[in-house]
Parts: structure tokens; C-alpha cells; sequence
């Protein structure tokens, strides 16, 4: 069966302009996303990850344009919606949405959860207003919560529930794709699986699809279907969940996962350790972003850029940014720790 | 038990607004502040006056009496008469509504227009944002009397335009911190989410970040009352405000300068009560500000 797009980026690139001097004028750029392409079909769940500053979170706000993109475009379903203007995105809106990371501040403190869905509908102009308040109560319990607690005000919330407020909230104007934005990261991990599995059920009963943006990898291990891995604003490899976990190519990748903790106290521990920090995204290494902390680096990975590839060691859907995977798999280079 | 029958029963709940909730703990903190109590309290006393005052004392603050002028305080004349044989009580009550509508109506002007330029700076930042706040810093780089001064002078002296001028000086204070308090709000989450549902800026302006800053917007409107009323009597006593007959404290205060060395109660009296008014805002002020910083709480 062929799988449907729904969402293509290509080419996105969201640079931060550093002001400084007497008149404010640009002296530089962060290089927050640099260059990224991929593509999310229907009814799949895709996961960014990649620790905090390489531009995971920057990806999903600049795909809903809550921050403009410096270059790149971004089609969903046809229509490049960067390039179209802000009165005709408001359409799209409807279809995009995204929960946040922090349940605390995601929702206005002087609104009850009733208001918030209401003006959700409002704007997006869903359903006439006499039908709204039994659609609020309806979506409430569809995320686990009461009816009666539509006019609660988020205080009289825990952090759980506001996030299923929160979740309500993307579902009330009807989306296609919801980017989920560290949705659980600031919840207890028996919280996250009660929201993890409330998303699942979401995904069969709506059809939905998720960009799932999180650096827990187990989480993201648990929900998605492919998995793309950032460092520095670039994606350094594409894969589905199984060639991901069990066949990494990329070094950053496999340092990655070595980071996972087994729950087994007598397993070998062949933990990766990277060496110093992630370089500033001000200004970015030459050649292959991850040179500077790759065991593996050679002359030619500091002057020219790797490019995501496939190649015979793995799925033709898996891609990795390195110059030498095959070498490395082969056993052919020894790391230097 | 009891608990599982009241959730299941909706109707027996009672609804906490958090307005009303924090509303009530606002209203446990100011009042452990007495200073602030003691500043409300005269507060409350001196509109009581401004509005009611000119009914209850029947003297014409106008009607002269040369025969009688320059007397102490006496049981007649509770503050003594002036230079003209006016009653001093009389003026000083009558003169209360004057004062308090310089300062009511000047802060009003100014804080509406400093709010929306604040908002607007705040929320679209850039040039908007860089152009405005040049514009307060002219502005603030001024003392205040100052400005209002050269505002008076170009208007014409009057007390509308002292409302003015007084208005337009007190326009930065809020501009700033307006803009100061929206860059905070903006930046959160929620203001996000309704961006993502496609909420205009009006909508977002208006719903979303306004409600969420009126707290300082409060705070400063009443110390700002203090500040407009005392720049209002200053204009007054340089002889740009209110004119003549108009019992204005200033204004009284700078008749009486004439006659300090043998009628001192000329001076002191409305001197007394600027300083009175002007303390109580301010301290009421600082008590407010104590009481909704929620970096206060005990």
C-alpha cells in the first residue's frame, strides 16, 4: 500500500539573528535548524530526537510558522505553507496543531477548560455555538476527564490533566496532524504512560498522525513508527523504529542509544561516551557537525559534509549523514576514545 | 465517602474562580500590611470628601470677608480664613474633588495611552517596539514637572490641559512597564497554542495578554496618582494650573506664601494636605504591589 504524504519539508532552515553594537544591528546567527528535509505520511507517528539545542523544538514551531522560517518549505498536503499569507494560514491552522511541554503554562490561568475549548471552536469556527458546550463535554471525556469539570479553572488541575486539557484542546478544531512538542516530558513516568496510551487510542479512533519532538528515547520507542535523529540543526540519520534501535549507523546515534539504561544489573555495559560539549550552533563545524566529539573523525570529515544516504549494510528506507558507515560497520576503524 | 458522593453530584460543588481565590489571599496580605491599610483608609476618607464634602459644608468657598481675613483657626473657621477672608475648611474640601480629578483623570489618560503602546511594543517587538520606547526614553529623560511645564505653557494654563500634560507624563511609566510585563506573558505557552489555533492579534492582545498584566498595570496607576497630584499642585503654585478663584491646594499654597510669616496656617494647611493625600497613595501603592507580587508569599 502506498503510504499517503501529508507533510513534506524540505530545505528548512531557522537562523536567530544575534543583535549587538550601537544600533542593533545583526552580528550573527544561531543556526537553530539548518537544512533539514523529511516527510511525514498519513496516520504515522514520526519522532524528532536529539539532545536540548539541536533544534528539535525550533523544528516544530517553524513548521506551524509560530516562528517564520528563515528557508525551506514546508507542503501539507499540496500547498507550501510558509510561503502563503498569514490570513490564509489561519485556515491551516485548523488541521496543524501542537501540544506543549509544560502543562503549567500551556493554558491562560483565567480561563476554565469550558472557555478554552469554546474559543479553540471559536476561532477555527468548528461547530455552530449552540452545539459547542455538549462537544466540550464529549471531547473532555474523550481525554479521560469529567464532564462537570469543564468549568474548573487549570489551577484546580494536576499537571496529568492539564495535559489532557491541553490534548482536548488540539482535538477540538479537528486536526490531521498534531506535533507533540515534549508533550510528556514534564510528567511522572506513570503519567506519561496513561498520556502515551490515551495518544495511541487518539491515533486509532481519529487517524491521526504525530511529529513526535522528545529526547526521552524511551518514550519515543514505546510511540513511534520512524525516527529521526537531530544534532547541531541537522538530521544525522532516518530510520524506521526496528533499523533505528537495532541497526544504528550514524556514530552520534549509537552513542545515543548506548545512553539508554538495561534494566538487567548484570548486562555488559559497552556505554559510548562523547567526549566534551555540543559545539555552539553560532557557529557551527566545518565539514561534519559531529567531527569534533566523533570517535571516528578523519581529515575528511572536517573539511566536507557528509549527506544522508542509504547503503547496502541497511533498509532502503534508513539514511544516515556519515562519511564511513560502512567502514565502521565492517569493523575496518577503530574509535579513538 | 463523603468525597466520592460530592464529585459524583456536580451541582452540590462549589466553584472556585481563581479571581475570587486569589482575590481573597490578596485581600489577607494587604491587610496584614498596616501602613497600607492606614494609606487606603485615608484614601477612602479624602474621595468620601471630594464627593460628599461640598454638600456638608455650606460655606461658600468664594464669599470674601475682608473684614475677617488672615484669622488663625478658630471655631468658626475650623483652618482660618485667607488673605481675602475666604473660610480655609471650605476651600480645602471643595478644593479635594479638583485635586483628585487632576490625579484620577491625568493617570487615566495616561495609563490607557501608555498601556496600548506598551501592549503593542511589547507584542510585535522590531521597529515598533525600538521607535516607541525611544520615544518614552525623550520623554523620561525630562523631569516630569519639567515636561508637564513646557506642556502647559504651549496648551495655555488651565486645568484641562494640566490634566493633559500631567496625562502625557505619566504615559512612559506605564509604556515601560507594560512592555516589560507582555515580553514576559508573550513567551508562554498558552499565548502559543492560541497562535496555533489561529487566534488574531487583537484576540490574543486583548484576551490573553492583557488579563494576565493588570496586577503592575494596578500598582502603578496608584502610585502614579500620588505623583500626578503633586505635579498638578506644582503647576498650580507656579501659577499654571488652576486659576483663580478655584480653591486648588497648590494654588492656595502659593497665595499664602505672601502672607507665611503672619498667617503660616495659609501655607501649612493645604501644604498639610498634599503631603497627606500624596503619602497615602503612595504608601497604599507599595502595599498593593507587596500584596500581588506572588514572589511575596509567605
Amino acid at each position: 500500500m502506498a503510504k499517503k504524504e501529508l507533510l513534506k519539508v524540505e530545505g528548512l532552515k531557522q537562523y536567530f539573528p544575534i543583535k549587538g553594537g550601537f544600533l542593533g544591528r545583526t552580528v550573527n546567527h544561531v543556526k537553530a535548524v539548518d537544512d533539514i528535509s523529511f516527510t511525514i505520511y498519513e496516520g504515522e507517528t514520526v519522532s524528532i530526537v536529539g539532545e536540548s539545542g539541536c533544534g528539535k523544538s525550533t523544528t516544530g514551531r517553524a513548521i506551524l510558522r509560530l516562528e517564520e522560517p528563515t528557508d525551506g518549505s514546508v507542503v501539507f498536503q499540496g500547498t507550501d505553507i510558509t510561503k502563503i499569507p498569514k490570513g490564509e494560514m489561519r485556515k491551516f491552522r485548523k488541521d496543524l496543531q501542537i501540544i506543549f511541554q509544560d502543562p503549567y503554562a500551556s493554558i491562560n490561568p483565567r480561563q476554565t477548560v469550558a472557555s478554552v475549548l469554546s474559543e479553540a471552536m471559536h476561532i477555527q469556527n468548528v461547530l455552530p455555538p449552540d452545539q459547542r458546550r455538549a462537544r466540550i463535554e464529549q471531547l473532555l471525556e474523550t481525554v479521560g476527564l469529567r464532564p462537570y469539570q469543564a468549568d474548573r479553572y487549570p489551577h484546580e488541575f494536576s499537571g496529568g490533566q492539564r495535559q489532557r486539557i491541553g490534548i482536548a484542546r488540539a482535538l477540538s478544531v479537528d486536526p490531521k496532524l498534531i506535533i507533540c512538542d515534549e508533550a510528556v516530558s514534564a510528567l511522572d513516568v506513570s503519567i506519561q504512560a496513561q498520556v502515551l496510551n490515551l495518544l495511541e487510542e487518539l491515533q486509532d479512533e481519529y487517524g491521526l498522525t504525530y511529529l513526535f519532538i522528545s529526547h526521552d528515547l524511551g518514550v519515543v520507542r514505546h510511540i513511534s513508527d520512524r525516527i529521526i535523529v537531530m544534532y547541531l540543526g541537522k538530521i544525522v540519520e532516518i530510520a524506521d523504529k526496528n533499523s533505528l534501535f537495532e541497526n544504528p549507523q550514524h556514530p552520534y546515534t549509537k552513542a545515543l542509544l548506548s545512553a539508554i539504561p538495561v534494566p538487567d544489573p548484570d548486562a555488559v555495559k559497552s556505554r559510548i561516551v562523547l567526549k566534551g560539549d555540543v559545539p555552539s550552533p553560532i557557529d557551527p563545524p566545518q565539514g561534519c557537525r559531529f567531527h569534533t566529539r566523533c570517535p571516528f573523525a578523519t581529515d575528511k570529515c572536517r573539511t566536507e559534509e557528509p549527506v544522508l544516504r542509504t547503503s547496502d549494510i541497511m533498509k532502503d528506507t534508513h539514511e544516515a549523514a556519515c562519511h564511513y558507515m560502512e567502514e565502521i560497520s565492517a569493523g575496518k576503524m577503530t574509535p579513538n576514545y | 465517602m463523603s468525597t466520592v458522593q460530592t464529585e459524583k453530584n456536580p451541582s452540590t460543588m462549589k466553584k472556585s474562580n481563581p479571581r475570587s481565590e486569589a482575590f481573597k489571599t490578596f485581600m489577607k496580605r494587604l491587610l496584614k500590611n498596616k501602613a497600607a491599610v492606614v494609606g487606603g483608609i485615608v484614601i477612602l476618607f479624602i474621595i468620601l470628601v471630594g464627593i460628599f464634602g461640598p454638600f456638608l459644608v455650606k460655606t461658600d468657598p468664594n464669599a470674601q470677608n475682608i473684614l475677617n481675613k488672615l484669622q488663625p483657626p478658630s471655631k468658626e473657621h475650623w483652618f482660618g480664613t485667607d488673605n481675602f477672608g475666604r473660610d480655609i475648611f471650605s476651600r480645602i474640601v471643595n478644593g479635594t474633588k479638583l485635586t483628585l480629578t487632576v490625579g484620577f483623570l491625568s493617570v487615566f489618560i495616561g495609563g490607557i495611552i501608555g498601556v496600548v503602546l506598551g501592549i503593542v511594543s511589547g507584542y510585535y517587538g522590531g521597529a515598533i517596539d525600538t521607535i516607541t520606547m525611544r520615544l518614552m526614553d525623550i520623554l523620561l529623560a525630562f523631569p516630569g514637572i519639567l515636561l508637564a511645564l513646557a506642556i502647559v505653557s504651549v496648551l495655555g494654563g488651565s486645568l484641562v490641559n494640566v490634566i493633559i500634560a500631567v496625562g502625557i507624563f505619566s504615559v512612559p511609566a506605564f509604556a515601560r512597564i507594560v512592555r516589560g510585563s507582555t515580553l514576559q506573558v508573550k513567551k508562554l505557552e498558552y499565548i502559543d497554542a492560541v497562535r496555533a489555533l489561529g487566534a488574531s492579534d487583537i484576540r490574543i492582545i486583548f484576551k490573553h495578554i492583557l488579563p494576565n498584566i493588570m496586577s503592575p498595570i494596578i500598582v502603578q496607576a496608584t502610585m502614579r496618582i500620588a505623583t500626578a497630584i503633586l505635579t498638578a499642585s506644582g503647576l498650580a503654585f507656579l501659577g499654571l494650573g488652576a486659576q483663580p478663584p478655584d480653591p486648588e491646594w497648590g494654588a492656595m499654597l502659593s497665595d499664602g506664601r505672601t502672607y507665611m510669616h503672619n498667617a503660616g496656617h495659609m501655607v501649612l494647611i493645604p501644604g498639610m494636605m498634599i503631603v497627606v493625600v500624596v503619602l497615602a497613595f503612595n504608601i497604599f501603592g507599595d502595599g498593593l504591589r507587596d500584596a500581588l507580587d506572588p514572589k511575596m508569599k509567605q
